[in-house]
């Protein structure tokens, strides 16, 4: 009984994983110039932030649910 | 000719060679049963399986096609990057159900699953005649990117080309997956060493990224049609579902399959998800790469070119042909794991099922062997019979096609409610209105306009396709249910998919 509650409660950590869909798929939050950073224009610099939080959840999910 | 350039080209390529010999020998295993040959004996762990799936995502894709459309179009290529982005939580969600239903049954293709969901060879047939046909425009691709480098250095005509598709020939037929994978690790160094060095010495150069960025804009703007360096709105349906229908794709390519498929567990698959983003963060540093031969005034129309010109303008020619070669390699690794995939697909799901059902192991790895001769050569067919603008258009008309198999291959690892012939019917839709929208610019772009009350969205054919493939899938299923139509039996049982198969 215990077991299937953690079970039920490990799949909404999956949610996490529509996150990176949601930050990057919807262009217009990021396609414009400003603000830089280092130079660098905001629609470059957002995505490649991405990348990194993308990776960090992954591995957050992966850690919840290495066993499943 | 570029004479530096050229001797430490080779002279790495010959090092790759050795080792994609000596590949045979690593793990060892009979190469003579299919298993073996074409999975590695499924026993890769984390560090290979990192190697060899992103051995199938940086390719001459990411090193000339993704900078040539961003030299030519600019912040459109950067769809690349949200591409690789949402790949991996996709991947994380589907492929261990995948994995776990096919290691149990000894499933070697995503063609063998299908036909074991359904009990159906033409279910599987339509997976695996898609899957080898839409990897012969992404090994063309490769192709492209290797004729780049190889023109860039002096060489002309299309015999180095053909030397290179030999050696690589040879070493998959000896060594199959062992060989790539092992190559890949060498292959990977040299691209990040390349990489590094280019994102720090150009900018550098250039006097700062502000700089760099703002020459690069003046120079876009002058392009036919201009480019923009900030994706405009009209553009934004057009950059997510490129994003969205590669990312998709990627997950129903042959090839990634294979690399999946020789994972050995779950765990290493799921981990591998958290660990591939760094090969995400290369990409997008040398997407960065066109803007760079903008912002030198790199002039070229044949756009594959601009990365290659960029090397040997800004780099001594020792370190030109370093990259060189590890671009070349970055484009073999890829070939080798894709033909090795389409090779399994014919010989299981086509030779075996149709022509030959008492084929003994030995006999399956001998055709699958001379198969992936014959998918190189019908690369060359794409590459010379439907040319692009942009390279980068072979690898999204091969995903046109095969995101037509995702119901099949997405929706089935959750539900045994769609009905075969629905999913064959929908598949069938898809491939025929894909083509239609490709054919209806000429062969020459995968971009399409749907005009609805008046208002025209432009999107990725692949996506639109797919979406025409899913209505026609869950409607004619429903009739089909209706009808009490016979769906086939299923050899998998729910607990199949899960953690304890």
């Amino acid at each position: 009984m215990n077991q299937v509650g953690e079970k039920r409660r490990s799949r909404w950590w999956y949610l996490l994983l529509l996150l990176p869909l949601v930050g990057t798929l919807i262009p217009p939050i990021y396609s414009s110039e400003t603000p830089e950073l280092w130079g660098i224009p905001f629609f470059y610099w957002y995505q490649m932030l991405w990348v990194i939080i993308s990776s960090v959840i992954t591995l957050i999910v992966y850690a919840i649910t290495k066993n499943e | 000719m570029q004479w530096t350039a050229l001797s430490v080209f080779i002279a790495f390529f010959v090092l790759v060679t050795v080792v994609g010999f000596l590949a045979a020998r690593w793990r060892r295993g009979s190469l003579d049963s299919i298993e073996e040959w074409g999975l590695a004996g499924r026993r890769f762990g984390t560090l290979v399986t990192w190697f060899l799936v992103g051995g199938d995502f940086y390719t001459a894709y990411t090193f000339i096609a993704v900078p040539a459309l961003m030299y030519g179009a600019g912040a459109l290529a950067f769809y690349a990057v949200p591409y690789t982005i949402v790949v991996y939580p996709i991947f994380f969600l589907i492929l261990p159900r995948l994995w776990s239903v096919c290691k149990k049954h000894g499933y070697v293709t995503a063609a063998d699953y299908v036909a074991g969901r359904f009990g159906d060879r033409w279910l599987a047939l339509a997976v695996a005649v898609t899957g080898i046909v839409a990897v012969m425009p992404y090994i063309a691709l490769q192709l492209a990117g290797m004729q780049a480098v190889i023109s860039a250095m002096g060489l002309q005509g299309e015999w180095p080309l053909i030397v290179a598709f030999v050696v690589l020939a040879l070493y998959t037929l000896t060594s199959g997956l062992r060989a790539p994978a092992l190559i890949a690790i060498v292959k990977d160094l040299m691209i990040y060493i390349t990489v590094i060095v280019a994102v720090v010495v150009i900018p550098i150069k250039l006097g700062g990224f502000h700089r760099m960025f703002a020459v690069a804009q003046t120079a876009l703007a002058t392009h036919n049609p201009p480019g923009a360096l900030i994706l405009p709105n009209q553009s934004a349906t057009l950059y997510a579902t490129l994003a969205l229908g590669s990312a998709l794709a990627a997950y129903v390519y042959p090839h990634t399959l294979t690399g999946i498929f020789s994972a050995d567990s779950r765990r290493t698959i799921k981990k591998n998800m958290a660990l591939l983003p760094a090969y995400t963060f290369g990409l997008g540093l040398i997407t960065l790469l066109g803007l760079m031969a903008l912002a030198v005034g790199i002039h070229t129309s044949n756009t594959n070119q601009a990365v290659p010109l960029l090397f040997l303008k800004e780099f001594p020619g020792w370190f030109a042909g370093f990259a060189f070669a590890a671009i070349a390699i970055g484009a073999l690794v890829p070939a080798a794991i894709m033909s090795i995939a389409a090779s399994n697909l014919f010989t299981r799901n086509i030779y075996r099922a149709f022509f030959h059902k008492q084929s003994s192991e030995k006999h399956e790895a001998n055709v699958a062997k001379v198969v992936s001769l014959l998918v190189k050569v019908g690369a060359l067919v794409f590459i010379l019979g439907f040319p692009q603008q942009y390279a980068i258009s072979l690898q999204q008309v091969g995903g046109i096609l095969i995101l037509q198999t995702v119901p099949a291959l997405v929706f089935t690892l959750y539900t045994g409610w769609f009905h075969r012939r629905a999913l064959l019917i929908g598949w069938l839709v898809g491939i025929l209105y894909g083509i239609y929208m490709w054919g209806s610019t000429g062969y020459k772009s995968t971009t399409y306009a749907i005009h609805w009350f008046g208002a025209s969205v432009s999107a990725y054919a692949g996506i639109w396709a797919l979406i025409l493939n899913i209505v026609v899938t869950v409607v004619l299923t429903l009739v089909f249910r209706a009808a009490k139509v016979y769906n086939g039996v299923d050899q998998t049982i729910a607990s199949d998919y899960g953690p304890n198969a």
